[in-house]
């Protein structure tokens, strides 16, 4: 009987441990075929170099610059609104306007980003006139990535312990003292890792900037260029250009160690907001 | 009297920014209705649903005909569901219960790096790996199961790690309780604990579903294309995003505002899913 | 103040364009050429309202465009591609009509070993699609495709995946690709070999004109970049591209 209840936990155990692998085997699959191919392209000259012969020589310079103008621009776009939104809701008083918004930022998050795409391209570039442009790129990500970061800031000030409002109202602090002094110091790793999600999707974005920030290679002069972000550039090497496996695959491994560190932080951020709040309670 | 006005401030930058918010779901409806508008108001839009097939660039016999297109949106979509979501729910089982804690970092580790690895990159994976397996069995490779196999490996990491947090979340005195029962370690895992974190991997599922019927550059690479109504999971299928990746690009007048209205009907249609599970209180946040 | 042009259209022409551009550049610092692709149809578009100050365009220009004024920077021929193991020859137009149309559905129907046929299409608004079916003679709705894909590296990764699949791309892309070990072959087309001498000496019968096209009168820097692109000082960038170079 016992034995038996042994090998049922084993073989669970086994099933479950298999289940795991399926997720992580194809995941070394495809690293490993990105590092054969595009591992011997990584030099330091790849991050300085501008692109030549359409991405198949030269670095990902411009790329990169462009690839940080564009998530600069979205991060700067979306982070006031979003926690303007965010800390609107955790107000207190519920009513039919709350749930009108909580509902529109649950649309937001699982509108396709093409659409996103669609959108930037008639809003944005045509109506607002920016034109294939940074901006235009970074606006259309900001919409997208919103939804993230309103749902990681809510969270986050709803997980602060409620005798630090109460405690604070008590005091005779005004509500703008309590936002500022109390409630988003306290939240702010949580924001954090709002935000690193948030990076982290713009970073491997593509169907939204294709329609808006466009193809060029070319290091940016100003916001209104157009330029690529590193993962339009993984598309269009793969997609469109004849023996541009290799460029695409370097490229993507680059973004996969971009990606890494953000996901480090995240978890670091993380683990220090656990702690504090552990010990506020 | 100052503080009294910080707080108006506050008050209106915080409205503003909702109003913002909100009126962001309502520009997106509006642009894409103003670019779909050709079609809309000339009637052509019952097109969607009276043609049969969909092709926008024939001279002869131009059909725009968009319900296979749907169908294999809500297809790819449920197939990638159910591959991914046991899948995803027993690797995070292992994860919680059975791995030590070493290996168990290293698995987080790797579902967040599958989680960045870009769409396309998973795309070309697929059209080199996948599908040439599948067109060893039944061609021509390019199917409803490859799109569906793609797109569950792209979701498992959200489902995967949203049911351990959900899972680690359980208190451990619950599970004490369990044991002490005498209940085999199985039994506790899925008479306990599953049904306690059911809501946690619940919303996981959802998310990981949002992003499935989103998702475009993977699946155009591995679908086939073919905006038809498979008969088995080896036939091609064209998702309505899909078309709006392939054609937008090159699309003029008429066609264009079809793909627009195309990309209308998936927001509404994503709204109505989304109606459906506040309705059943599934998304309170 | 930096003068631009700006220059949209078809992913077969924008890699040329791309690098002339860079080396246009170079040479005449101060002056910026954007190239962003989106296929021919777009090239078109932009052109006609002036969003671009040219447009890209990888086919014939059709009734209806004939206002827009084209300059052909080079020839472009497409050939059949099918997967290296298949040891088939070459196709006639009729072959091509019929295996597209789906009346041929095995390889032994065209005299290639016996197999099903995968017939590979590109998708609508594609300038090689409208050079196939000027080709053909066929109208879109005719196709019966299997697997309808985007630009030439998924059709060619389509291909090189199926030993039993059939597909046109720019042989420029093809050749390219074969040279690095890519598992597919080009066909002969009406006994034709797919390979840029025989476009050069106009005996292929599937090419394409690569054309720049503009809607109004040019600035004076849109025709210098016009003539340079036709000079010889481009010609081994065309030629990198495996495309042929119109003598001028």
């Amino acid at each position: 009987m016992v034995r038996s209840k042994r090998n049922g936990d084993l073989y669970f155990g086994i099933i479950c441990g298999l289940a795991a692998l399926c997720g992580i085997g194809p995941l070394l699959w495809i690293v490993y075929d990105l590092v054969k191919l595009g591992a011997g392209r990584i030099s330091p000259g790849f991050f300085t170099d501008a692109v030549r012969e359409s991405g198949r020589a030269g670095g990902i310079a411009p790329v990169l610059h462009s690839t940080f103008l564009i998530v600069l621009c979205c991060l700067g776009a979306a982070i006031p609104p979003g926690l303007g939104v965010a800390f609107y809701l955790t107000e207190n008083g519920e009513n039919r306007f709350r749930k009108w918004l909580r509902a529109s930022v649950d649309l937001l998050a699982t509108i396709p980003s093409i659409v996103f795409g669609l959108f930037g391209m008639a809003f944005f570039c045509r109506f607002l006139g920016l034109g294939f442009s940074i901006l235009s790129g970074g606006l259309t990500l900001a919409c997208m990535i919103l939804p993230v970061l309103i749902r990681t800031t809510v969270a986050a000030v709803e997980a602060l312990p409620d005798h630090l409002r109460s405690s604070a109202t008590a005091l005779g602090l005004t509500k703008t003292t309590i936002l500022l002094r109390v409630l988003l110091p306290g939240a702010t790793p949580g924001i954090v890792i709002g935000i690193t999600i948030g990076t982290a999707r713009a970073l491997s974005e593509t169907a939204a900037l294709i329609f808006t920030s466009g193809y060029a290679t070319r290091t940016p002069d100003s916001l209104l260029d157009s330029g690529r972000s590193i993962s339009v550039h993984i598309y269009d090497l793969a997609m469109n250009i004849p023996n541009g496996a290799q460029g695409a695959s370097a490229s993507a491994l680059v973004l996969l160690i971009a990606l890494l560190l953000i996901n480090f932080l995240t978890n670091f951020f993380s683990e220090l907001w656990l702690k504090n709040l552990h010990s506020s309670k | 009297m100052s503080r009294l006005r910080s707080d108006r401030v506050l008050s209106f930058v915080l409205n503003a920014a909702a109003l913002l918010c909100g009126a962001l779901v309502l520009g997106i409806v509006l642009f894409l209705s103003i670019e779909a508008a050709p079609t809309i108001f000339s009637g052509k839009i019952s097109a969607f649903f009276t043609d049969e097939k969909w092709q926008p660039g024939s001279e002869r016999d131009p059909q725009f005909g968009i319900f296979s297109m749907l169908l294999a949106s809500v297809l790819i979509t449920l197939l990638a569901a159910i591959l991914a979501v046991p899948v995803g729910i027993c690797g995070a089982i292992f994860r919680v219960f059975y791995a030590p804690e070493s290996l168990a970092k290293w698995q987080d580790r790797f579902l967040e790096l599958l989680a960045g690895i870009p769409s396309v990159i998973f795309g070309f994976w697929g059209l080199s790996v996948i599908v040439p397996f599948i067109n060893r069995y039944h061609p021509p490779g390019q199917s409803l199961l490859a799109a569906g196999i793609v797109l569950a490996l792209m979701i498992l990491p959200t489902i995967a790690l949203t049911t351990k947090s959900a899972l680690t979340a359980i208190s451990p005195s619950l599970m004490a309780g369990a044991a002490a029962l005498g209940l085999s370690r199985p039994a506790q895992i899925l008479q306990v604990a599953i049904p306690t974190a059911r809501k946690g991997i619940a919303a996981g599922c959802a998310l990981g579903l949002g992003r499935a019927i989103g998702e475009t550059m993977a699946v155009v690479m591995v679908c086939g294309n073919i905006a038809q109504i498979p008969h088995s999971v080896f036939d091609p299928v064209r998702p309505v995003t899909s078309t709006i990746a392939l054609e937008m690009g090159y699309a003029t007048a008429e066609h264009k505002s079809y793909l627009y209205a195309a990309g209308l009907v998936l927001v509404l249609m994503t709204a109505l899913f989304l109606l459906v599970r506040i309705r059943k209180g599934a998304s309170q946040w | 103040m930096v003068e631009s042009v700006v220059i949209t259209g078809s992913t077969t022409v924008a890699p040329v364009v791309a690098d002339a551009a860079k080396r246009f550049e170079e040479n005449n610092p101060g002056i910026r050429i954007d190239v962003q692709t989106g296929g021919s149809s777009r090239g078109i578009s932009d052109a006609k309202s002036g969003l671009a100050d040219l447009g890209m365009v990888s086919r014939h220009l059709n009734t209806g465009e004939e206002d827009l004024s084209a300059t052909c920077i080079a020839i472009d021929g497409v050939g059949l591609i099918v997967h290296r193991q298949n040891e088939l020859k070459g196709l006639t137009r009729e072959q091509v009509i019929q295996l597209y149309k789906k009346e041929i559905t095995n390889w032994s129907g065209v005299g290639g070993t016996t197999g099903p046929v995968t017939v590979t299409n590109k998708a609508d608004g594609r300038g090689t699609l409208e050079v196939f079916l000027a080709y053909t003679g066929l109208d879109s709705a005719d196709i019966k495709a299997d697997v309808i894909v985007g630009g030439n590296q998924q059709a060619i990764k389509t291909v090189a995946g199926n030993p039993g699949a059939i597909g046109y791309v720019s042989i420029g892309a093809a050749l390219s690709e074969i040279e690095n070990g890519t598992p597919i072959r080009l066909l002969e087309s009406d006994g034709i070999p797919a390979v840029p001498a025989m476009v050069a000496q106009g005996k292929f019968p599937i090419t394409r004109p690569l054309l720049l096209v503009s809607g109004g009168q040019n600035s004076p820097l849109v025709a210098e970049f016009l003539s340079y692109l036709q000079s010889e000082e481009t010609r081994d960038i065309i030629e990198s591209h495996l495309y042929v170079p119109v003598a001028k």
